[in-house]
């Protein structure tokens, strides 16, 4: 099986050796910088920059608002606010404020991807900003607060420790299923 | 002029074979009339009509479609009917200015070409892909009335790539590196992150699908392909990989794809795609001409491997019968499954389960939600019964 092959291209190719193949060639910092930004939930990756609730109230009325509604209650888009204590129960309602277990993920998904009609044109300042002004819609910081690459990434999110992780096979026989897959 | 003669007959003979009286009335077997010339690519008959169905969203670039299941014969998607799911669009790539860059925690970051990446060796093999929402409907029993729509969101194709580990393996990953951040490079630049033991076990990234380039729909000119993953992970248009000490906790694998349980904590990284079938002659929407004998087909895969077995009942679930499986059988592939079944007009209700090597029973629906609840949204996997009713009609008994 291929598998197997590979197991022993890898064996063979200890990290401080040189390539097996040798194809391709070395990335530029321009490349590595061209693909965009790629922030971790410590913060790795966060550029500089700053934003404040104020600053962000006006981003997210310019660009924003008309998917997302006033105040992020939901139109188009998404419901961004609101929710908390809802999960287990009948109705949970999943927002930013209720489920997102990481304030670097809104810095990471409003640079990457919104506006939805025109994504990855926002500057960092006026990332930090939307989502500064989205956090503090959910009383998750205070108006006087302002989000940078320090400050961002220490916000404790309401559901940080709601996430578990995947127990299956938990139905369906469960003493079988474990064998992975190939 | 004998040539042409025998070719003739030849195509009187094909009208015959295929549908008699209607055939002979198509244009280019009428007596002195050629058919239409050869073509550069090929197209489908006008009378065949399956396609995929689109669930309307408020905007035209995001959402999904969905396989005609029904219509399916065999165990491979054609690429034109592949399901899809699209999060800002499908971007318009030159594979010639395309390029996959590898950095992070790699001794030697790595920018390659498509054609670079296709000088490596090569592994090609049928997997099924399956979005982590497919049939995600049933959890609250508002499902759609046929099998195209409620369990559409799955497909079986052939893919050709050059493996993960290879190419991580050229870059040098270093020590303590435990993940990989893949990226597409659509307008959203769709972002999840992989466990570094998955990426050396068996991903591909894949550049080709059924014998040609992949769609652009389905990642043109790179993608990953994982085997038994849920379709999300499965990036498309990759441009680049981030080999990184952490998961890096993306939107599409924290707001999305994690499931909800009943006590409010969520589950995250349910990666796997766990065995399922459904029975896809007779399913909802369609109609038994009249009693008498007929084939039961439907499809079966299981992310985690081969599958062992498919049973069907017809008394809604009291009596299991084993049913015929299409060899060979394939890993995280389509298995067809059959029976023949005797209609005598009374009122039936049908379902499949299928059991994947690694001894896995696919569950019933209230078996899932016992543990889940109905807000899990994602990976439902439960046997869908479809009602034939006396008069033929065949019905989604959740709806």
């Amino acid at each position: 099986m291929w598998r197997f092959s590979i197991a022993l291209a890898l064996a063979a190719a200890a990290l401080a050796q040189s390539p097996k193949y040798g194809v391709g060639r070395a990335a530029t910092p321009e490349e590595i910088r061209g693909v965009g930004a790629i922030i971790a939930p410590d913060g790795t990756g966060l550029p500089e920059g700053s934003g404040t609730v104020a600053a962000g109230r006006e981003v997210f009325a310019a660009n924003c608002v008309r998917c997302h509604g006033e105040k992020g209650v939901g139109d188009i888009g998404p419901q961004l606010v609101g929710g908390q204590g809802t999960l287990a129960t009948a109705k949970p309602v999943k927002t930013v404020g209720s489920y997102w277990p990481y304030a670097t993920t809104l810095w990471d998904y409003i640079n990457r991807a919104m506006p939805f009609d025109k994504p990855g044109t926002l500057k960092p300042a006026e990332v930090y900003a939307a989502a500064a002004y989205i956090l503090n819609l959910n009383g998750i910081i205070e108006a006087g607060q302002v989000m940078d690459a320090k400050s961002l990434p220490k916000v404790k999110m309401p559901n940080r420790d709601g996430f578990v992780s995947d127990p299956r096979p938990d139905v369906g026989r469960p003493d079988a299923g474990k064998k992975t897959a190939r | 002029m004998k040539e042409q003669a025998s070719r003739r007959r030849i195509l009187r003979m094909g009208a015959v074979l295929s549908g008699g009286m209607l055939a002979t009335k198509d244009a280019a077997l009428a007596e002195g009339q050629l058919g239409t010339p050869l073509g550069p690519y090929g197209e489908r008959s006008t009378y065949e009509k399956a396609v995929r169905w689109r669930r309307d969203t408020k905007t035209p670039e995001t959402g999904s479609s969905f396989t005609p299941l029904a219509d399916s014969v065999g165990t491979l998607t054609p690429s034109s009917l592949h399901y899809e799911r699209h999060h800002a669009g499908i971007p318009n790539i030159d594979p010639a200015a395309h390029r996959l860059v590898i950095h992070g925690m790699v001794e030697r970051p790595l920018s390659l070409s498509v054609a670079e990446i296709k000088r490596l060796p090569s592994v090609t093999r049928t997997l099924v892909l399956e979005c982590g929402g497919n049939s995600g409907a049933e959890w609250a029993a508002q499902t759609a009335p046929d099998v195209q729509r409620s369990f559409g969101l799955v497909s079986c194709s052939e893919w050709t790539g050059v493996p993960l580990a290879l190419l991580l393996a050229e870059a040098g990953a270093r020590p303590g590196a435990t993940w990989v951040i893949a990226e597409g490079a659509d307008a959203c630049r769709m972002e999840r992150s992989i466990p570094m033991a998955k990426a050396m076990e068996n991903i591909l990234v894949a550049y080709g699908q059924n014998g040609e380039a992949l769609r652009p729909a389905q990642g043109y000119p790179l993608r990953l392909i994982i085997p038994g993953w849920e379709g999300n992970t499965n990036v498309k248009w990759l441009h680049s990989l981030k080999v990184a000490d952490q998961a890096y906790m993306a939107r599409d694998e924290t707001s999305k794809y994690t499931d909800l349980m009943p006590d409010g904590k969520a589950r995250i990284f349910t990666y796997q795609m766990e065995a399922k079938s459904v029975i896809t002659f007779p399913s909802g929407g369609q109609k038994l001409p009249g009693q008498g004998l007929y084939e039961l087909t439907g499809l079966a895969w299981s992310g985690r491997g081969r599958i062992e077995r498919v049973e069907i009942t017809t008394d809604g679930g009291k009596i299991w019968v084993k049913a015929d499986l299409q060899e060979p059988r394939l890993p995280i592939a389509f298995t067809r499954f059959r029976l023949p079944w005797r209609f005598d007009g009374r009122e039936a209700v049908i379902a499949s389960r299928a059991v994947d090597e690694s001894g896995y029973v696919q569950p019933t629906r209230e078996e899932l939600i016992a543990v889940r609840g109905v807000n899990s949204n994602f990976h439902f996997n439960g046997s869908k019964k479809w009602r034939v009713r006396a008069d033929g009609t065949v019905t989604n008994v959740e709806v």
